[in-house]
């Protein structure tokens, strides 16, 4: 079964509830399997299973929640970092567990996309087709989603969030 | 490069998905930016720690086994699926192709049957003695072949019509007696083969009229265990006349 932990993987940080996430990627393999023909080969294939765990994702009522938040800031320039948090001094002290917790709490568009590039360390061109956006739009939602982890991450460990 | 134009490019060089130029304009500012160089090694790190933190959930054996299962009966479910128009179109495909072997069989089979009596037809004609027993009478024709052919078979009444029998004599098709009948319709001459409807006998198939190539006029049909095919130059019309008076002698 190729791809199978990681996809488990991916699908419970969407859903955050492993019986779903069970669900999920055993719809997913079931889809992939029935819609293989409509698979083009030489095309990336773990983006294609990855696109289908996601749609699936968002046919259930987590997803369908999760779609609120989705592109609400995605066109927009993405606003450049600024330089006054030492952010290696941070994270030298931020647990792993801080990590997760961010995650968790970050929007399931912003966490998608961090996983995919940070995790599974798809290429830009490997995550518009996963999620089905323009290259433009991953890099700015990609930073984004950074700068609220950043946040995030920074008000977890009593600093400011940027 | 400015700091400014560093930073919005920072994610994309710790991603590694920048172009080869601009990588190159990024990096040299990094060289010589030390505070640029922190927040790309802070990044750098952020996204190191982000996937060691996000690699956490791991599939339970039982789930994978579980997975494994459906995915196999799915396969085998779509595999059967897949399979059925492939097989019948395969099994339509070969019915065909041994309906069309068998029906080309048949009809070369046929083809030869009617060749080999069309040759004894003419080389009866050719003969200086074409019968062996010369009469015009069906009850001496007919008693001459008892204790010749291990069947007996009637012949028409022809007084009231156009045809006149000639005589007969007895042949062998493929090891298996049989009779052969002349008859004349005016200058025409027509034989009249019965044989035994065995297989392997005359392997003519159904009943049927034809007119060969070679002008000759051909008719064929079973009665009663026998095969009948009458074989002449006169016309078709003629042929089947000749043909029903024979049909109507075998049901009397």
């Amino acid at each position: 079964m190729p791809h199978f932990a990681r996809l488990y993987n991916f699908a419970c940080w969407l859903t955050q509830d492993r019986a779903a996430a069970e669900d999920l990627v055993q719809e997913t393999f079931v889809k992939a399997l029935k819609g293989f023909s409509s698979y083009r080969q030489g095309t990336n294939f773990r983006a294609w299973m990855y696109r289908i765990l996601r749609n699936t994702f968002l046919t259930t009522q987590a997803g369908l929640r999760a779609t609120v938040s989705f592109d609400s800031d995605d066109d927009g320039p993405s606003e450049p970092a600024t330089a006054e948090t030492p952010e290696s001094f941070l994270l030298a002290r931020v647990e792993q567990q801080a990590v997760v917790s961010a995650l968790e709490e970050l929007p399931v568009n912003h966490r998608e996309i961090i996983i995919l590039c940070d995790l599974e360390e798809m290429s830009y061109q490997e995550i518009a087709q996963t999620l089905a956006i323009p290259m433009g739009t991953v890099m700015s939602r990609l930073s984004r989603a950074r700068k609220a982890m950043r946040a995030l991450l920074t008000a977890g460990t009593g600093g400011t969030a940027r | 490069m400015n700091c400014d134009l560093c930073r919005e490019k920072l994610d994309a060089y710790v991603d590694e998905s920048l172009p080869a130029e601009v990588f190159g304009a990024v990096d040299e500012h990094l060289r010589a930016c030390p505070s640029c160089a922190s927040e790309a090694l802070a990044r750098l790190q952020m996204k190191r720690a982000t996937r060691a933190a996000a690699a956490r959930f791991s599939p339970s054996p039982e789930f994978r086994l579980r997975i494994e299962n459906t995915i196999r009966k799915k396969r085998q479910t779509i595999w059967k699926i897949a399979w059925v128009p492939w097989l019948s179109a395969a099994a339509v495909a070969l019915l065909l192709a041994v309906v069309s072997v068998t029906m080309l069989t048949r009809h070369a089979a046929r083809e030869q049957a009617l060749a080999e009596l069309l040759d004894l037809h003419v080389a009866t004609l050719a003969s200086a003695n074409p019968v062996d027993v010369v009469s015009t009478d069906r009850h001496t024709v007919k008693p001459w072949f008892q204790g010749k052919l291990p069947f007996t078979f009637n012949l028409p009444e022809l007084q009231d019509s156009q045809f006149k029998l000639l005589g007969g004599k007895l042949i062998y098709l493929n090891h298996s007696p049989g009779a052969q009948l002349l008859f004349e319709l005016r200058k025409h001459r027509l034989s009249v083969f019965i044989v035994q409807d065995q297989p392997g006998v005359l392997a003519l198939g159904p009943s049927t009229r034809q007119t060969s190539e070679k002008g000759f006029s051909e008719e064929t049909w079973t009665e009663g265990g026998l095969r009948y095919v009458v074989i002449g130059d006169a016309g078709s019309g003629d042929v089947h006349a000749l043909s029903d008076l024979l049909r109507i002698a075998a049901r009397q």
